[in-house]
């Protein structure tokens, strides 16, 4: 890791990297400053450089004149901006993310998104772990994991490209039974509705997915749609899901 | 690394200072136990109500039981007319023993004095067994002396043996109650304090940033602990302060001899915490383990019961306990003026465990993060 052995080099390593956990797990009944003091002198940087690293953390995430508030009274996204200041407080090379936007809006999570691309752009390598598909298609790079195996990884385009199903879309009605009907045909890999339309995943084995699927159809029309990062994950991991 | 030592005892003032209630109890505790147990703890029973059954009715008897009251050992709160009435009362638990004065008293009292062979009591206590403390009160009255009710001047008898008390000549129970209440409290905060404090960081997911940091287990712990040893020494302070502005208790021995045993074992008791730590998930679970220490630390180190008096399997599990230890040292420095090396037994098995339950602690605290 980081070009150094894992074994015996732990503790080295351990400041090279940055975690930001899932859950906030720094201390509530502590100040922003407190906090980021306390992690600051965990990683061993000196008085001056630690202060001057702090100011220049709580203008970048936006946390200047909230500097004696208590951790805990602050909002979801306030506390996610100062776990990301504590995380990268030592200018780490590898920074890890456990699902960092769970408990956040979507506008606070597009501020977040942006600091992580300024990270990157510094030289930070950044991994993300999310159930999030539109979080995982900001990505660079993907890796699907299913029970700690690797199913696919690549670029999203290219796992969406690669993906070993096709996707079909049927819009109409009786949707509930044409999707009975069709997860019994063991060529389907799933079916899953999505508002008033069905979203079919077909093995790519079948030369003509309309085919197979328009002798179930009764009044509904159906067109072959670009595939979404969600499609990818089903299509690799576990078989047959018919969520 | 002892800059990350020093950023954790920070860090742990800071929580401690803003966590009122904790911060209330440090002051609290001491505070009012010492004031409660104090005043309340006392091994020699005091005014008992008794009742009297008086089949000799004259100047004899009367005079009897006034000297026995002017004792205050009992007090008579109830006359009954006969034997079973009296039982019944007993059963009952209105009174804890009965005075049966028999008619034909002033017989035997005379036999009594001429020393005659076929002497008998003049009379008889019934007890209600069921409180040893009582029993033995009463049995303390078995030799009454009669000579004084009998308005003749008391002529004693040499007593078989002469008792000279050393260190409490009062028989105050407090001078033995404050010093061990020291170790009882000390036991109770240091342990909850310190198993507490680590199982909230878990608790509350602190740990799961931690372990990712180059802050060492050893660190982490070291930090946490110091804040709670100087939490403890306050508690000695207050207690023996108190202890002698209140009820009087001297400390004999040299302040240092005292507060160095008070370290050792508030180290103790710490590492325990700290083991405790490793054991439970949430401070639930810390508390109830804390209380399963606590209670056979009150019980069996020599603060309630002596600890000669248990059997020895009972000794051998005092013994473990740091409070026993602790106990006999400090009632040594602050009632005998015993030198701290004296005590080195004592101080080196604390200092043992001290040790022991480090290395425990730092084994079990690697595995779980691992």
């Amino acid at each position: 890791m980081c070009g150094q052995p894992l074994k015996g080099h732990e503790e080295d390593l351990k400041q090279r990297l940055g975690y930001m956990t899932q859950k906030f797990s720094l201390y509530e009944n502590l100040t922003v400053r407190e906090n980021l003091n306390f992690v600051a002198s965990i990683y061993g940087l000196r008085r001056g450089a630690a202060k001057a690293r702090i100011g220049e953390l709580l203008h970048l995430y936006g946390l200047q004149g909230r500097e004696k508030q208590l951790a805990g009274s602050m909002s979801g996204g306030q506390k996610q901006r100062l776990a990301l200041a504590c995380a990268t407080l030592h200018q780490p090379e590898l920074l890890f993310l456990d699902e960092p936007t769970s408990a956040v809006d979507p506008e606070n999570r597009r501020e977040f998104w942006e600091r992580l691309f300024d990270l990157c752009d510094q030289g930070t390598t950044i991994l993300v772990s999310t159930h999030y598909m539109d979080e995982a298609e900001r990505c660079h790079q993907l890796a699907i994991l299913e029970n700690g195996i690797k199913r696919a990884d690549g670029t999203p385009q290219q796992l969406m490209q690669d993906m070993p199903a096709n996707v079909l879309e049927i819009s109409g009605t009786e949707l509930r039974q044409l999707k009975q009907n069709l997860i019994a045909q063991t060529e389907v890999v799933s079916a899953a509705q999505v508002g008033n339309r069905l979203r079919v995943l077909v093995s790519k084995q079948i030369p003509q997915p309309e085919q197979l699927i328009a002798k179930w159809l009764t009044n509904q029309s159906v067109e072959v749609v670009r595939p979404s990062l969600e499609d990818v994950f089903v299509a690799c991991t576990g078989g047959r899901h018919v969520g | 690394m002892l800059a990350r030592v020093w950023a954790v005892f920070i860090k742990e003032l800071k929580q401690l200072s803003r966590d009122r209630m904790t911060f209330g109890m440090i002051v609290m505790i001491p505070l009012v136990q010492l004031m409660l147990f104090g005043y309340a703890i006392n091994t020699d029973a005091r005014h008992i109500p008794v009742g009297l059954v008086d089949f000799a009715g004259n100047q004899q008897s009367r005079a009897i039981i006034g000297a026995l009251e002017a004792t205050q050992a009992v007090n008579f709160t109830k006359v009954f007319y006969s034997a079973e009435q009296a039982q019944q009362a007993l059963t009952q638990g209105s009174v804890k023993a009965v005075l049966i004065l028999p008619a034909d008293m002033p017989r035997r009292i005379v036999d009594k004095n001429n020393l005659s062979i076929d002497s008998q009591p003049i009379g008889q206590w019934l007890v209600d067994g069921s409180d040893t403390v009582i029993t033995g009160t009463i049995k303390g009255l078995r030799n009454f002396p009669l000579a004084e009710t009998q308005g003749q001047a008391y002529t004693p008898i040499a007593p078989t043996f002469a008792v000279t008390t050393f260190f409490n000549p009062e028989q105050r129970s407090v001078v033995n109650i404050v010093p061990g209440l020291l170790g009882i409290i000390l036991t109770m905060t240091m342990i909850l304090f310190t198993s507490a404090a680590i199982v909230r960081e878990r608790e509350h997911g602190n740990m799961e940033f931690l372990i990712t940091t180059p802050i060492r287990p050893f660190e982490l712990m070291l930090g946490k602990i110091i804040p709670y040893v100087v939490v403890g020494l306050i508690q000695v302070t207050i207690i023996l302060t108190m202890g002698y502005l209140v009820f009087d208790v001297p400390v004999r021995g040299g302040l240092d001899a005292l507060f160095g045993a008070a370290l050792l074992f508030i180290f103790a008791s710490l590492t325990l915490g700290l083991v405790i730590s490793t054991i439970a998930k949430t401070q639930l679970q810390a508390m109830q383990l804390t209380v399963f220490i606590l209670l056979p630390s009150i019980l069996l180190s020599g603060f309630m019961f002596p600890y000669e008096a248990m059997p020895e399997p009972a000794q051998w599990i005092a013994e473990g306990l740091p409070a026993t230890h602790f106990m006999r040292m400090v009632r040594g420095v602050v009632l005998r003026d015993a030198e701290l090396f004296s005590l080195q037994a004592d101080a080196l098995w604390l200092l043992a465990f001290t040790g022991i339950g480090l290395v425990v602690a730092s084994v079990r605290f690697r595995k779980k993060l691992g």
